[in-house]
């Protein structure tokens, strides 16, 4: 059985490694080690610009091109670098009135997003404004429980993608908010909203078995957790009922969390839980290790977070 | 390949992070273009207000229930000789805080970046203890004027007020709100079917600039309208 071990990073510049019992990798001068880094936005909401010097809450945070500077220094450190964005891209600034999300997507794609999940806010101009600015993005839309068969945006959006990086599969989904009730029925017309627990069990177990992934994530607009309905669907429901994500990306809330969570799954292993606020002022970066197998020495994998 | 070591952290991107020339050439004409129009200095705030600062009202939240009551009446008295009862907004639509210091255009764009418009609906006092109910349920500050709400403290509405006055069931009342809650965003969906319905043309963001331009400083405040007793 492998087992996850959580190790709690308390002091900063300190990372605690206890690995059960046996020596840790990396002391092996022979094992050979692959490491994918995950980097994240969600609800950017149109943020190009940081925010102001006069702004009370968030003054000088943000904006894309700084957010660019750190993306393009995490690449040249680690060129297996996947970059997401978890939905809720366009509306919030006059950049989306003026210009219906044109620059959003210009600049995404040249920081070379590789996809993007579609939240209740990308509806903001209709199904039909959405789909005007897809030349602008060259990344992949992923959302597998929303159905476009009857719009525009039909085979434009596919429910995954798998990435190779340096050999390693990383099995990539999406899936989006309820939309009755958050977005007017003319503005997402045909779009069908399917169950996100059971699209995601079916998702989960597509990417494992016949994609044969060796890392699964789930960009998600659910939202992170509904402390007055705690049963509603959400990021924290969606880990724990479903078996073999090893992450999930969160948008929707605007939660700022003070690191990312360590949920367990229906299998009780560890499931990771991000969300980075909104509006640009962070960005997520998760970085796995992979070690081959015949080196492996330790029951199991740590989260440091 | 056996996954081994997770690691996760967020990284703030903070203004010691140098500006990737490159995007900003990109960004530039487009924000040439924006600041024209959104420099105008239109009001003043002397404090900040966010809608997380009170339990079941605001002060941002009741200055954007004002504008559309004074500036959306305006308009619908001129149409119908008729005036607003009463307003309800949703306090997910405000999307930003107001800064201490001028508000300009774009503050009102931060605020409202929706191009939703204001509506008025003829609604039966029934209707209007749905609505009641709804906010009881919902126990959020979703922005109102008119309305004088106070629930006990099992959340149960104990006094339901408009113009300070008891709700006559077969008695009309004019709603104003915004088309987005008109069509069921949020859930509300006491406002069908309705006696008529007067559609203004008039954006809330523009209700907005229009108010700022004739109030030189704002002043709104937390008040009874909407409370819980203990």
């Amino acid at each position: 059985m492998k087992r996850k071990t959580f190790i709690q990073q308390s002091t900063a510049g300190i990372a605690l490694v206890t690995l059960g019992g046996f020596g840790f990798q990396s002391c092996n001068a022979n094992v050979k080690t692959k490491k994918i880094t995950i980097l994240h936005t969600n609800d950017v909401h149109s943020h190009i610009d940081a925010f102001g010097p006069d702004d009370a809450r968030n003054a000088n945070q943000g904006g894309v091109a700084r957010r660019a500077t750190l993306v393009e220094a995490i690449r040249n450190e680690n060129p297996n670098t996947l970059l997401l964005d978890a939905g809720d891209i366009f509306q919030g600034t006059p950049y989306f009135n003026y210009y219906g999300g044109e620059l959003e997507f210009k600049l995404m794609s040249k920081m070379k997003y590789d996809a993007a999940t579609i939240g209740n806010h990308d509806f903001d101009n209709g199904i039909d404004g959405l789909y005007a600015q897809l030349p602008h993005a060259s990344f992949k839309f992923l959302s597998a429980n929303y159905d476009f068969k009857n719009t525009v945006m039909d085979t434009q959006v596919k429910p995954y993608h798998v990435f190779i990086k340096e050999g390693l599969k990383i099995g990539v989904f999406g899936l989006g908010i309820k939309l009755e009730g958050l977005v007017g029925k003319k503005m997402y017309k045909e779009t069908d909203y399917l169950d996100p627990i059971e699209i995601a069990t079916d998702m989960s177990r597509i990417l494992k078995e016949d994609e044969q992934c060796d890392l699964i994530i789930c960009l998600s607009h659910l939202g992170y957790h509904y402390s007055k309905n705690p049963d509603r669907v959400s990021d924290l429901v969606l880990a724990k009922s479903t078996k073999n994500i090893d992450l999930i990306i969160g948008g929707h809330t605007h939660t700022f969390l003070p690191k990312p969570t360590v949920a367990q799954n229906n299998e009780g292993k560890n499931v990771l839980v991000n969300q980075v606020g909104c509006y640009g002022i962070n960005l997520g970066k998760i970085d796995f290790y992979f070690d081959s197998e015949n080196n492996k020495t330790a029951d199991g994998t740590s989260i440091i977070v | 390949m056996v996954l081994s070591k997770i690691e996760g952290k967020q990284i703030g991107i903070k203004d010691s992070l140098k500006i990737d020339q490159d995007f900003d050439s990109i960004i530039a004409p487009y924000r040439t273009r924006l600041e024209e129009d959104m420099n105008t200095v239109l009001s003043y705030a002397p404090e900040t207000y966010s809608k997380r600062d009170g339990h079941l009202n605001t002060a941002i939240g009741n200055l954007m229930a004002e504008i559309v009551f004074k500036e959306g009446n305006y308009i619908f008295n001129k149409r119908t000789n008729k005036n607003i009862d009463a307003v309800l907004l949703n306090h997910g639509g405000i999307r930003s805080i107001i800064s201490k210091g001028n508000i300009t255009t774009e503050t009102a764009f931060q605020v409202m970046p929706f191009e939703n418009s204001i509506v008025v609906v003829a609604l039966k006092g029934q209707q209007m203890d749905s609505m009641m109910t709804y906010l009881s349920y919902a126990k959020r500050a979703h922005p109102i004027e008119g309305i004088t709400l106070t629930l006990d403290k099992n959340y149960k509405i104990s006094e339901a007020l408009i113009q300070g006055k008891p709700i006559i069931k077969d008695k009309t009342y004019y709603l104003a709100t915004n088309d987005y809650l008109y069509n069921g965003g949020d859930r509300m969906r006491f406002f069908k079917p309705n006696d008529s319905v007067y559609y203004l043309d008039y954006k809330i963001r523009n209700a907005m600039i229009d108010y700022f331009k004739k109030v030189d400083t704002i002043n709104p405040k937390i008040d009874n309208r909407f409370t819980q007793t203990k």
